[in-house]
């Protein structure tokens, strides 16, 4: 597989790295001279000094062939969103992955079709969040693509579903119970499944289904 | 009719200076404060303090009801995104961004989008001067 990284910083040297290991035809695009030289040592003719966001350095690397897959992995999101929208609009790349450094302009990428992105910040609050539940509800998973999330809840003893089976239980439309983990043991959720306090609970909804999930396993 | 200019250098405060001369009410961001001073000391538009990126500020800025908005910040693929976002979430009917790569700014002219491109008006100007004076000294 053809791929073209965009940007030569711990990200795009560390995957490029990594995929060359894996077999895969790799060029990596570095803009700044001083870190250029020191990827050039290891990657030699594979990397390229350039801005990433010029058409000309983009046909340089062979974005016309065009690669399966451009990876956006700049330490800035305005240049990521615009190499992944130059190849995948104007090149035809089938599929582009680009970074997202400041969580707050995920929106953009939304807004603007880039679908499959990657932020580093989101998934470590996430695992914080996850250490320190604000509303009973931790969110595991984003699938952007799908438009569903994997969430946890944790069941206690006010919950209204304690002793409950699952089958008998009113979900939001657009959401399904996963697994329930008890004693450190999780097993898949079935209609006879008894909620008991304690559990934690996984779940698969539409984003936005959230507070109706909780009112109804947490009521709060 | 209300105008937002985001980026107010050089370029994006004298444009905000001509329309709000021609009765427009204009709003203009900037990253540094320090810009305000280039509005003149008699600036009556607004002036907001913050990145374009941020939705909060375009907000404040009254992007949301603005007829025009001109993205003029000193990067190009900034202005692109700024430019997509205002059009895309907010459907101002009237956005034109300064893009100074003339490659970029034409990718994104044929897809629809009004670029501005600074750097493609000097080579079209400086060619055709020397074109021009090229000629007057063959004929001299």
């Amino acid at each position: 597989m053809y791929t073209i990284v965009a940007g030569g910083g711990k990200v795009g040297a560390n995957v490029a790295r990594s995929m060359l290991a894996m077999g895969h035809e790799v060029t990596l695009i570095e803009q700044r001279p001083y870190r250029y030289e020191q990827l050039q040592e290891e990657f030699e003719h594979q990397v390229l000094l350039g801005d990433a966001t010029e058409l000309h350095v983009l046909e340089l690397a062979g974005i016309g062939r065009p690669p399966e897959l451009v990876l956006g992995v700049t330490g800035d999101d305005e240049d990521n969103l615009i190499i992944c929208q130059i190849a995948s609009e104007g090149y035809r790349v089938p599929k582009v992955i680009a970074r997202v450094n400041d969580p707050r302009n995920q929106e953009h990428f939304d807004l603007l079709g880039i679908t499959q992105t990657v932020c580093a910040t989101a998934n470590v609050l996430g695992l914080v969040e996850h250490e320190v539940p604000e509303h009973g509800i931790v969110h595991l998973l984003e699938l952007r693509k799908e438009n569903l999330e994997i969430v946890e809840l944790q069941i206690d003893k006010d919950s209204p579903v304690a002793g409950k089976r699952i089958g008998g239980l009113r979900l939001p439309d657009g959401s399904r119970l996963i697994s329930v983990m008890r004693n450190g043991r999780s097993e898949l959720a079935e209609d006879t499944t008894v909620i008991r306090p304690g559990d934690q609970v996984l779940a698969v909804l539409e984003p936005g289904k959230e507070d109706e999930l909780r009112r109804i396993l947490l009521k709060r | 009719m209300k105008l937002v200019v985001i980026g107010c250098g050089r370029v994006g405060s004298a444009v905000a200076r001509d329309l709000a001369a021609d009765g427009w009410d204009v709003t203009a961001v900037d990253e540094q404060e320090e810009a305000l001073s280039r509005l003149g000391p008699r600036w009556s538009g607004g002036f907001v303090v913050g990145h374009g990126m941020d939705a909060q500020i375009l907000r404040k800025a009254g992007v949301p009801d603005a007829d025009a908005v001109v993205v003029a910040t000193s990067g190009d693929n900034t202005n692109l995104v700024i430019g997509q976002v205002v059009d895309k979430r907010y459907a101002v009917p009237c956005v034109v961004v300064r893009v100074l790569d003339p490659a970029r700014a034409e990718f994104y002219a044929a897809r629809g989008m009004r670029t501005i491109c600074p750097t493609q008006t000097a080579i079209s100007a400086l060619t055709t001067a020397v074109k021009k004076e090229s000629k007057l000294g063959a004929t001299a």
